[in-house]
């Protein structure tokens, strides 16, 4: 295949979406012969711009959070002082993926109300486990030889960690940050039977008057917002894996 | 000697502490409105609090002292049930006689305090190594122990159980859609899957296209796949004869159904995939060698080392559908998800409580059943090296 | 000068090293030796403290090793091991640097120093010092292990089987280097191997690790002729005695006054080279000539073959 067609296509991806927050009436044409006769097209309780912009802030603080206490929890339970946490953080890990992203939502209603804080909630904790996981694995799996020469080079433990474990880590890390952002990109959506301001709420509405229109868009921004954020991601994680010389 | 602490131990113990001076129970008039939030020893008989208090210090120091993993279960398992048990008392103890608008739930301190002895259990369980079918020994156990308490009725004075006992024939059903959802389309997922990563792995120019493709229909968020097949799976119903009669419409379940059954593929494909390109050469090379076909290669040697991989895409899919299939609802597809929109909608977190509820028990067991019989497969496979 | 004293090291109530006392001279080349599990690689991460002993003291030049904080002491002395260990996001010159860095060292002192070790190391530091590791081979990799142990410049070089992972062919000149490496610096090197023939080929002292003991440490020459235990008997192994004799010698020591025929061969080779030489062309007698190609006399098969034998 040439090279630069999936650079091409991403771009062009890039510019449809531009395109269509910014001016969706111009794309009424195409959306049209999916509605009943009078429904709108195009959604119209809201700026479908400023509703995809707060649902990316919503993602972006969850996942931020998520990356910082995820990173500083693999680090403490690989520290010879949280050693003993270590058996446990990979059980509750484990057992944590086994709550549908819906229930944690629902039940983190009753302690914070509707509204965006369930959401970001729910996010937060569903985004922890692919970072923790993935900075855990990273850190336990480093070479044993480079670990080794680190120590006999005389290093102490923070430099170990920050000029040594940390940095060939990374990339591994930023695939469990993608993997957390792709999820709560899709999980934000159902923030919006909570009553949160994300781009749900257009796919929502088309549930609720059965408009295949709205669901469509909503659905399809959501869709390139994941896959543009995946591939810039994983081009990161290459650039890393390269730096890191392991191909 | 010194006496040795344990660091685990002390976090539990200082959230279990957390748990018992803040709220037990709370009661509230009706079952939407705000409550009064009651302690330990206030939504209890004096008696009966001071003794669940005791109990729990036991299993705190229990939990802060350095002993055997066995203790530590047992009495984890002990503060659990007795918390269980003293919720049910509290329920009917707090309920004034003859309101039947008065509803009792769980409140704040309560589940802090099963949050911290599942957590003493889990560390426990870890501590012990446990072969795969004492796992799911220990499963059972506890599901015939929560089980027994709910059958006794000593929990029937609880919020969540009348709202179950408003509509027990409806959550059976419910329940039954949920599994038919979420394994059916795990089981069609399987039945196209794996054909489809043999394929894959034999023919490399179609992995990129098929691997992609399904990557593409992870990316579209769920609820937009359940409305987005909507309008397709009509359309059918509508014009090829007979669809209509084996359940096939717009909405309902078989949108959902077929969006599972989507989000299932990806994982299955790939880690066939996966699995079969992690076969070892030199057993490739060796079957090869002693003149196996193609056909003998892929059953008696590719497929069976390839089934721990293999097992653990089906062990993604099946914990990611139970989850999913809440959403269900949304369309009309049933499942527990009808409870959890329902509560939402009515602000009745108890309803929500109802759904959400068996929805992690029922992802938490398939997880357990799952790990374990990947586990039995590896052991077998690697013999005594893996120990 | 290393001196172990009375050294332990005990898991789980299992001695892995029993009460090892031994002294290194400064400026030698001592190999420990020993099947794997002998305790052989415990003992040297003893040395720089990568393992706490459980009891016994360990000085160099005199100081209890543990007088100072162990990442210093580290810094202080040369570790290199098998798989080289190199840090794989870091360039070849940043590598090397290592220890300098830690030690906080001046750019421009740093900067010579990768390029002198460079080209010790035959590497042009031109080419080389902007590299990543996996852009070399495997023999390249471990010449800048060893540079990477050097930088901070020593007085202790440590290494744990450095050239295990290497071929034959690049392990020999691996070794040839770091004899002279040794000359260059004077470091007092202490090498673990499990490979007899590297043991004797570069050792000034071997000592024999079974069981976590030390059952014999001495001249390559003393193993050979008095093994004190079937076990380093069985090491040296029987049917090559006499020609582990030949190799730890120069040809200079057999070099007696005349004239013979024929190719020569160099005073610095081994007398097991020069029987090697014999026996293939079928002479009695060889020419030696000095490193600068002086005639300085000859060797005869008879001296050789009394040599070999157990008693002269």
């Amino acid at each position: 295949m040439r090279a630069w067609l999936p650079t091409a296509l991403r771009g062009l991806l890039l510019l449809a979406l531009l395109a269509f927050l910014v001016s969706p009436e111009s794309f009424e044409p195409l959306l049209k012969p999916l509605v009943q006769q009078d429904a709108p097209a195009i959604y119209n309780h809201g700026s479908l711009l400023s509703l995809t912009l707060q649902h990316l802030r919503t993602v972006f603080i969850a996942t931020a959070a998520a990356t910082i206490i995820a990173i500083g929890l693999a680090i403490l339970v690989t520290r010879p002082i949280g050693a003993e946490f270590l058996p446990l953080s990979r059980s509750l890990v484990n057992i944590g993926q086994t709550f549908p992203p819906v229930a944690v939502l629902a039940l983190a209603v009753p302690a914070v109300g509707f509204g965006e804080k369930p959401t970001l909630i729910a996010l937060f904790l569903y985004g922890l486990l692919p970072i923790f996981e993935n900075t855990l694995t990273a850190l336990t799996n480093l070479p044993r030889s480079v670990m080794e020469a680190a120590r006999g080079a005389g290093m102490t433990g923070f430099q170990r960690l920050f000029q040594v474990e940390l940095p060939l880590s990374l990339p591994v890390i930023v695939a469990g940050i993608r993997l957390s952002v792709v999820i709560n990109l899709s999980t934000a959506t159902i923030g919006s039977t909570v009553a949160a301001k994300t781009l749900g709420e257009v796919i929502i509405a088309g549930l609720q008057s059965n408009n295949l229109a709205f669901i469509l868009q909503g659905g399809l921004i959501v869709g390139a917002l994941a896959i543009l954020i995946y591939d810039s991601l994983s081009g990161v994680e290459k650039l890393l894996t390269r730096r890191v010389g392991r191909r | 000697m010194k006496i040795r602490f344990d660091k685990l131990g002390v976090v539990i113990a200082l959230v279990a502490a957390c748990g018992v001076f803040s709220s037990f129970a709370v009661l509230k008039p009706n079952r939407i409105l705000q409550g009064q939030a009651q302690s330990i020893l206030d939504a209890l008989p004096s008696g009966m609090g001071w003794g669940l208090l005791l109990v729990l210090v036991m299993a705190g120091t229990a939990a802060v002292l350095r002993m055997t993993a066995w203790a530590k279960l047992i009495a984890a398992a002990a503060a659990l049930l007795v918390l269980v048990l003293a919720m049910g008392y509290a329920a009917t103890f707090l309920t004034p006689s003859g309101n039947s608008y008065a509803r009792v739930s769980p409140a704040s301190g309560f589940w802090l305090l099963l949050f911290a002895f599942a957590l003493l259990a889990a560390d426990a369980m870890t501590r012990l190594r446990p072969p795969p079918w004492m796992r799911i020994l220990f499963l059972v156990i506890a599901a015939f122990g929560i089980g027994g308490v709910l059958m006794s009725g000593s929990w029937n004075g609880l919020s969540i159980m009348k709202e179950y006992s408003g509509r027990a024939d409806v959550f059976w059903t419910e329940a039954g859609r949920h599994v038919m959802l979420a394994l059916g389309s795990l089981a069609a997922a399987v039945a196209v899957g794996l054909p489809l990563g043999i394929f894959c792995h034999r023919f490399t120019a179609l992995k990129d296209a098929v691997l992609n493709t399904l990557n593409l229909i992870q990316t579209i968020p769920s609820i937009a796949l359940f409305g987005l097949l909507i309008g397709p799976l009509a359309w059918f119903a509508a014009t090829v004869p007979g669809a209509a009669n084996i359940g096939i419409r717009g909405i309902g379940a078989a949108p959902a159904f077929v969006a599972l059954f989507l989000y299932s593929l990806l994982p299955v494909v790939a880690n066939t995939v996966i699995g079969l390109a992690g076969v070892p050469r030199e057993a490739n090379d060796a079957a090869r060698g002693i003149g196996m076909t193609d056909r003998q290669r892929l059953f008696d040697v590719e497929l069976p080392l390839a089934l721990p991989v293999i097992l653990t895409g089906i062990r993604i899919v099946l914990v990611q559908n139970i989850g999913l299939a809440t959403i269900a609802a949304l369309i009309g597809g049933g499942g527990f998800g009808v409870f959890v929109f329902q509560g939402i909608g009515q602000t009745a977190m108890d309803l929500v409580l109802l759904g959400a509820v068996p929805t992690v028990a029922m992802a938490f067991a398939a997880a357990v059943v799952l790990d374990a019989s990947i586990e039995m497969n590896f052991r077998v496979q690697n013999g005594a090296r893996s120990a | 000068m290393i001196e172990i004293d009375a050294i332990t090291k005990t898991y789980d109530e299992i001695a892995v090293v029993d009460d090892v006392s031994m002294v290194i001279e400064p400026r030698t080349i001592t190999v420990v030796v020993g099947t794997s599990g002998s305790g052989k690689t415990t003992l040297l991460r003893m040395i720089n403290r990568l393992v706490e002993p459980t009891s016994g003291e360990i000085r160099l030049d005199g100081d209890d090793n543990r007088s100072m904080p162990a990442h210093e002491l580290r810094r202080r002395i040369g570790y290199a091991i098998q798989g080289h260990g190199l840090f794989p996001h870091r360039t070849v010159a940043q590598n090397i640097a290592t220890v300098p860095r830690l030690l906080g060292w001046e750019k421009p002192r740093m900067d010579a120093k990768v390029a002198e070790l460079l080209t010790l190391f035959q590497l042009e530091p031109e080419i080389f010092g902007p590299r990543y590791p996996h852009q070399l081979s495997g023999g390249q990799q471990q010449r800048v292990g060893v540079a990477r142990a050097l930088a901070a410049e020593p007085n202790v070089l440590l290494m744990d089987e450095p050239f295990g992972a290497l071929d034959p062919i690049i392990r020999a000149k691996a070794q040839d280097d770091l004899l002279a490496i040794q000359k260059h610096f004077g470091t007092t090197i202490v090498l673990v191997t499990h490979d007899m023939n590297e043991a004797f080929h570069l050792a000034n002292k071997i000592a024999v690790m079974d069981k976590g003991k030390v059952v014999q440490y001495g001249p390559p020459v003393e193993l050979v002729r008095a093994p004190t235990t079937d076990f380093v008997k069985t090491l040296i192994g029987d049917a090559e005695r006499p020609f582990r004799l030949l190799s730890v010698a120069n040809a200079a020591a057999a070099v007696e006054p005349g004239e013979a025929e024929g190719e020569p061969i160099q005073e610095d080779r081994s007398q097991q080279d020069a029987l090697a030489a014999l026996l293939w062309s079928g002479r009695d007698a060889l020419p030696v000539v000095s490193v600068g190609g002086k005639p300085i006399g000859r060797i005869k098969l008879s001296t050789l073959l009394k040599r070999a034998a157990r008693l002269q």
